[in-house]
């Protein structure tokens, strides 16, 4: 790593001569600016893998915002010491490398921990995303002298969550609910609760308006919420998906991270005609690699999970036993069948027919996503990333920056799930339909009843067991 | 006005930088000038960081826009002082709109819908409009074309979800309409993903920070102005005192609020708006609540208002006719021991309704008053006197719906929460799209539900 480190002695001088012109602005704490020295130059002379450790990144431009010093590496010492003689290109590589590892390592353990722990580390990076956004607002406007708004911040994510755990709850854990009395109060309630916690938050919000810092406030106010609409709603919409099944939770998320190392290797060994300006270590060689070998990807996954009842099965709350269980009756969707091949790939494969589930060409779909649509996802988060001048969102993960770094493509893979299911796959939820049922006046009740009962007998579903 | 400074305020420059100060003509050519300057200077994000971090003062006034009183009215009083003049066209308008209004509700659900969709169309115009001179980004064309984009997709999205509902009978007869609401949320999120994608591909280096800037700002607009639109459209169709009600107690603790305000006010209310007084909250506090009281009265009397609307398909139009529910029946309320000696009745004769226009009242009148003053700060914010200047003597749309802005949400929570449960026309139409199986296992949910309550008698066979 070469070219930026030159550039830093020149860097910090002129750090210094800014902060003390920021020294006179009035009512804000000096802090040093974020990241001047010229992304555009990362541009255009990087063209290497973003190989750079997060210290490379630190000694150059700080984004801590309460300190002139450069944050030090924090490689666990570990790794420094077995890595330290191969040559830092190398040395990236590795640090990457065995971090992705460890990751993935992790996924398998809390996949096989279960629904409840899935949903714990779901809500918790959520709530880390949520933060390093936040902060990155914060270094933004400099406004840690607003101390209000950091409160306001968490509360907000507090009731927008309690409005979708509560909605989540809601219908999934209906039985549980109508048991126990304070909860099904809080369930028949809810909508208006969350109302009533939010609008204090908004009532709190426009007492704390201060002359001189109208207009930061309604920034951060503004950003906030867009956070909160990009963070929040997404993390329920992956739980919602898991609910149906962990493998529409597994697959997508395996999906993109396949995509992301994959074109990353294909354009590592072949990468030679740039994507998009936004991102110029992209190349359309890693791009297509990727598509495809994702698809394929998907495909075998699907084989191999579908054989499974604990990841095909929709999760349920036992009463009972008070726990989560995966256990049912695996619905057509996950049931081997006789494919025809087209008579195109007869040739290439010398198969007349298959046997496939059903679900694996679902998978085609969302490995298709993942290849062409997800990475937009990432270039938004790398054009926010310029357009706020930093380098990565956060220092959490070594080698890899932040916790939104990582998640950044699966943002708008949830949503497709979700909205792919909800269209193709599966109609309403049929338990939270009698819910809604029952809390209908006996007129109505007894209208849909008859409108019901004469569509059944129309179809014939409803012979002539049952009459008026 | 307060906001009256010298057109000719200059960009002050700031410690640090060394901006060329240049004359201000008028927004949009100041706007052009200065990022002539800036472009050709060193980054402009540069600029731009500088200026979101500079205090609010350091940061020109937009000039006040021009008069735009028609003319008859300056002509017919142009002998009065200029106080009195401002009252009158204020209260002319106000007449006028308010006319309007009583009009349109004559005519009826459909154009009440079609003003609502106006409104929310223009607001968010508004607050668009405001945030390309903000930032002056009127050089970004993509962007404009952008927004508009978005706001059809979430308009397009909102309508299909809710105003389709009502429409079952009549989409059951056509077959490309049964697809696309069948597949209603895959094609508006497709839509939506594919402004997306434009949005991404037209990032512009240089400009990045700008376009994140504006397309955040695009998404909160369309979450305040669509979103309540179509709750307040939603709560229409539950019956149009639901949308009455609400929309004329927040009009009336406003006129009363001043008024109160006008003739006994003395204490201030709140830092942000220095024309507040606590008497005329108080006092618009009580007014609104009688208001409230005697309105329904009224109103709940009728059928027209009473119903909740419906498509027939028959006709091919709207109709509110029906039996009224028991909200809307006349009960006997025992008056509360304190009461009884001020009014001097035992009992009184009221409909269940108005206990929940109290409710709706005092919303308005408590907690509505924010959303004005949340109004207020974005314009001191962002320096301006009005969001448009579509209306002689209040301002634009804008200004007039403010308050408005938090009513709708509470109403509809308030709908679900204690009135009614979810929509039955919506449960049936959700109940038809399930699987035969699950179809048959419901039914004998619903079948032993029904017979357990004595709702359904049980049948002579199985």
């Amino acid at each position: 790593m070469r070219s930026h480190c030159l550039q830093s002695s020149q860097h910090l001088s002129a750090q210094l001569f800014l902060q003390q012109q920021f020294a006179e602005s009035p009512g804000l704490r000096p802090r040093a600016l974020p990241c001047l020295d010229a992304p555009q130059g990362e541009s255009e002379s990087e063209n290497k893998l973003d190989g750079e450790t997060a210290s490379d990144s630190e000694s150059k431009c700080d984004f801590g915002g309460s300190s002139p010093v450069p944050t030090s590496d924090d490689t666990p010492e570990v790794l420094n010491r077995a890595l330290s003689n191969l040559s830092s290109r190398w040395k990236n590589w590795w640090v990457r490398g065995i971090l992705t590892l460890a990751m993935i390592t992790f996924f398998f353990i809390i996949i096989y921990l279960g629904p409840m722990v899935l949903m714990t580390i779901v809500m918790c990076v959520q709530i880390k995303c949520f933060h390093e956004i936040i902060t990155i607002g914060y270094n933004v406007y400099h406004s840690y002298d607003l101390p209000w708004f950091r409160t306001l911040s968490w509360y907000f994510l507090l009731c927008v969550n309690y409005f979708f755990y509560g909605e989540t709850v809601t219908d999934y854990f209906f039985t549980l609910v109508q048991r126990e009395e304070p909860l099904r109060i809080l369930s028949k309630y809810h909508r208006f609760i969350s109302f009533a916690l939010y609008l204090t938050g908004f009532c709190m919000f426009v007492l704390s308006l201060v002359k001189k810092h109208y207009r930061l406030q309604f920034y951060m106010f503004g950003w906030t919420h867009v956070t909160l609409l990009i963070v929040v709603t997404q993390s329920h919409l992956i739980i919602h998906n898991l609910f149906e099944g962990m493998i529409w939770f597994i697959v997508p998320i395996s999906c993109v991270i396949c995509n992301d190392i994959m074109a990353y290797m294909f354009g590592f060994f072949f990468g030679r005609t740039p994507l998009i300006k936004l991102s110029p270590k992209k190349t359309w060689e890693g791009f297509i690699g990727g598509f495809f070998s994702t698809v394929l990807f998907g495909l075998l996954l699907s084989y191999v999970m579908s054989g499974y009842r604990c990841f095909t099965c929709p999760v349920e709350f036992n009463n009972d036993t008070n726990s989560f269980t995966v256990d049912c009756e695996p619905s057509e969707l996950f049931q081997l069948q006789e494919y025809n091949i087209p008579v195109l790939l007869q040739s290439l494969l010398g198969w007349k027919t298959v046997r496939m589930y059903p679900f694996q060409i679902h998978s085609i779909a969302l490995s298709t996503f993942a290849s062409l649509i997800g990475p937009f996802g990432g270039f938004f988060a790398s054009g926010f990333k310029r357009a706020f001048k930093i380098k990565d969102f956060a220092n959490t993960i070594p080698g890899h920056g932040g916790i939104m770094d990582r998640f950044d493509c699966q943002y708008l893979m949830a949503t497709f799930v979700n909205v792919y299911i909800a269209s193709f796959i599966r109609g309403p939820n049929p338990s939270k339909l009698i819910q809604q049922f029952l809390t209908l006046r006996p007129e109505q009740q007894l209208h849909i009843f008859n409108t019901l009962k004469a569509h059944l007998v129309d179809r014939g579903v409803l012979g002539s067991l049952e009459e008026a | 006005g307060s906001c009256l400074q010298h057109p000719g305020q200059l960009l002050t420059p700031g410690p640090s930088m060394a901006t060329s100060a240049q004359p201000r003509a008028r927004p949009s050519a100041l706007g052009h000038q200065l990022w002539k300057t800036l472009s050709s200077e060193a980054d402009l994000e540069e600029r731009l960081h500088e200026l979101d971090l500079r205090s609010d003062s350091d940061i020109p006034d937009v000039p006040p826009p021009t008069d735009s009183t028609p003319e008859i009215l300056k002509k017919a009083l142009s002998g009065l002082s200029a106080r009195w003049k401002n009252w009158w066209i204020r209260g002319i308008l106000s007449l006028a709109m308010i006319s309007g209004f009583f009009l349109i509700i004559y005519l009826g659900s459909f154009m009440l819908m079609l003003l609502v969709l106006s409104i929310q169309v223009k607001c968010y115009h508004e607050i668009i409009t405001i945030g390309y001179r903000v930032y002056h980004s009127y050089d970004l064309p993509w962007f404009r074309s952008l927004s508009w984009y978005f706001l059809l997709c979430v308009n397009y999205f909102f309508y299909g979800e809710t105003v389709a509902d009502y429409f079952a009978t009549f989409v059951q007869r056509r077959e490309q309409l049964q697809f696309l609401i069948r597949y209603h949320r895959f094609i508006s999120f497709a839509l939506y993903l594919t402004g997306f994608c434009m949005f991404v591909l037209s990032l512009v280096k240089k400009h990045y920070r700008l376009q994140f800037y504006m397309f955040a700002w695009t998404h909160v607009t369309l979450l305040i102005t669509v979103t309540q639109s179509h709750l307040v459209i939603q709560n229409l169709f539950e019956g149009m005192i639901w949308f009455l009600v609400p929309i004329s107690s927040v009009i009336c603790n406003d006129i009363t609020a001043y008024i109160f305000g006008f003739f006994f006010g003395r204490t201030p209310l709140i830092k942000l708006s220095p024309k507040k007084t606590w008497e005329g909250f108080i006092g618009g506090f009580f007014s609104t609540v009688v208001f409230g009281f005697i309105f329904s009265y009224f109103l709940a009397q009728h059928q027209y208002f009473v119903c909740p609307v419906e498509y027939n398909s028959e006709t091919n139009r709207f109709v509110t006719e029906c039996e009224p529910s028991e909200l809307f029946q006349m009960k006997k309320y025992s008056v509360p021991p304190l009461l009884q000696a001020v009014l001097g009745w035992e009992t009184v004769n009221m409909y269940p309704f108005q206990m929940h226009s109290f409710a709706l009242s005092t919303f308005a009148s408590l907690i509505g008053p924010f959303g004005g003053f949340f109004a207020s700060g974005f314009k001191r914010a962002f320096k301006i006197k009005d969001f448009a200047d579509t209306i002689p003597g209040h301002g634009g749309i804008m200004d007039r719906f403010d308050c408005q802005y938090l009513m709708a949400t509470f109403v509809h929570v308030y709908i679900t929460s204690f009135i009614r449960g979810p929509n039955p026309s919506k449960l049936l139409k959700q109940l038809l799209i399930l699987q035969p199986e699950q179809q048959l296992s419901v039914y004998k949910t619903l079948k032993s539900h029904l017979v357990e309550k004595g709702i359904l008698q049980p049948s002579l066979r199985g």
